[in-house]
């Protein structure tokens, strides 16, 4: 589904990791580790096409991306539901009910309320119904455990195992100590920017 | 990478995100009321600081009205892509595989609606302000409507430019006031030649023409400009 050949990223002229290689199928989960400041988020944003490799390869087969960064897309003067609303229409892929989602992430209670009203837990939760709305192959998550209960990770952990069975493939960077359980993992350890 | 998209949901794309700004625009009404009001104050203090002899009024109303409305249409400007910038957005629709020439397209016309639509609508209380012929209201009108798009759409592509910049407002007036002198000019000339009782179709054709340029080049420049800052 997603193949990186001798990928490579500069800044400055200075290489933020070395070559990275890897092949995704479909049902697979690719955990991206390291330090801060190794280019966890780097690499998924060059994943993502956000940025464009310095050198190397991307074959991306998958049937549409989704993607969660550190910032989450969220407009604060739209409730949650608006929010959802529009991505949906925007995304015109999605059959989904928003109330569904919202429901299935645990915001109905704060459905109906401007984003700005939300902590910074609940935000996430709204980009993960984002996520679930997009109804794409491959997932991009970076840092998507961060600013969450236990109970907002385990939420990320199902609905990923759900993703994961369901035949979609997910890139997750993370530098916590919570690792999400999956037989089928990839490692990719950033160190130094170095792939390990 | 395989991200092609049907033309419906493109346009299902595009009308969602004009829909969507335009909700927010009324949302944050003090953005959508600032540059108005500073169009109605700026126009204002010329017969206070000239003093109100009619026959000068008019004589320079239109450079006047169309001097405030550049003016306006770049205090609007900045908002054009910045919060989707800031709060990720922008990356997301990077990601869904849109074109980024149509979510530009789709942004400039929300941008349209909402700060050059209320310029020519405000045209005929700002023409007799300033005492303007109601000869030259019907250009003076025209102008705006041709001309006000073309604001939008050549100031979106500095917009794209200085996104990331933190002061990236003001290089933004440094960008585009310089690209703004030809359709100040064109459009002046024409209002001036009415009130003579002058041809003056033929700016009006030169408006147009810009207008088609720009509506079929700016779009492609912003969406190329929004890339080269969002990396």
């Amino acid at each position: 589904m997603l193949t990186a050949s001798q990928i490579n990223f500069e800044r400055y002229f200075e290489p933020v990791f070395q070559p990275v290689n890897f092949e995704l199928n479909s049902g697979e989960l690719l955990l991206v580790t390291g330090a801060n400041g190794c280019g966890k988020t780097t690499l998924i944003r060059v994943l993502a096409d956000i940025l464009h490799p310095t050198s190397g390869q991307i074959e991306n087969q998958a049937a549409g991306m989704a993607y969660v960064g550190h910032y989450l897309g969220i407009k604060d003067d739209l409730s949650v539901l608006e929010n959802l609303r529009f991505m949906r229409d925007f995304l015109g892929t999605s059959n989904r009910d928003c109330a569904d989602v919202i429901r299935q992430v645990g915001l109905s209670r704060v459905a109906e309320q401007q984003a700005r009203t939300l902590s910074a837990g609940q935000r996430k939760r709204c980009a993960l119904a984002r996520l679930l709305l997009s109804e794409t192959e491959l997932w991009l998550l970076d840092e998507p455990y961060s600013n969450l209960d236990l109970e907002g990770i385990e939420l990320v952990d199902r609905i990923l195992n759900d993703h994961l069975q369901s035949g979609g493939a997910c890139v997750l960077a993370t530098h916590g100590a919570h690792r999400p359980e999956w037989p089928a993992t990839r490692d990719c350890f950033l160190v130094s920017g170095a792939v390990a | 990478m395989t991200r092609e998209k049907s033309s419906a949901s493109l346009s299902g794309a595009f009308y969602a995100l004009l829909r969507r700004d335009l909700l927010l625009a009324f949302r944050r009404r003090t953005e959508l009321l600032f540059p108005v009001i500073f169009l109605l104050v700026v126009v204002s203090l010329f017969p206070l600081g000239i003093g109100p002899g009619p026959q000068l009024l008019a004589r320079i109303a239109p450079g006047v009205i169309w001097i405030a409305a550049l003016l306006a249409t770049v205090i609007s400007l900045d908002g054009l892509f910045r919060s989707d910038f800031e709060d990720g957005t922008l990356e997301q629709f990077v990601i869904s595989g849109h074109p980024l020439t149509l979510i530009s397209l789709a942004k400039i016309c929300a941008h349209w609606l909402v700060a050059g639509l209320p310029i020519v609508l405000l045209c005929p209380l700002l023409a007799l302000w300033m005492n303007l012929p109601v000869e030259s209201l019907g250009v003076l009108m025209l102008t705006l409507a041709l001309g006000t798009p073309v604001l939008s759409l050549i100031g979106s592509i500095g917009v794209g430019l200085t996104i990331s910049l933190k002061r990236g407002g003001q290089l933004l007036s440094l960008l585009v006031f310089p690209l703004y002198v030809p359709i100040l000019i064109i459009a002046t000339a024409a209002v001036m030649a009415a009130s003579d009782g002058l041809p003056y179709t033929q700016f009006l054709g030169l408006l147009t023409a810009g207008l088609i340029t720009s509506v079929t080049l700016a779009p492609f420049a912003a969406a190329a400009a929004l890339k080269i800052s969002l990396s």
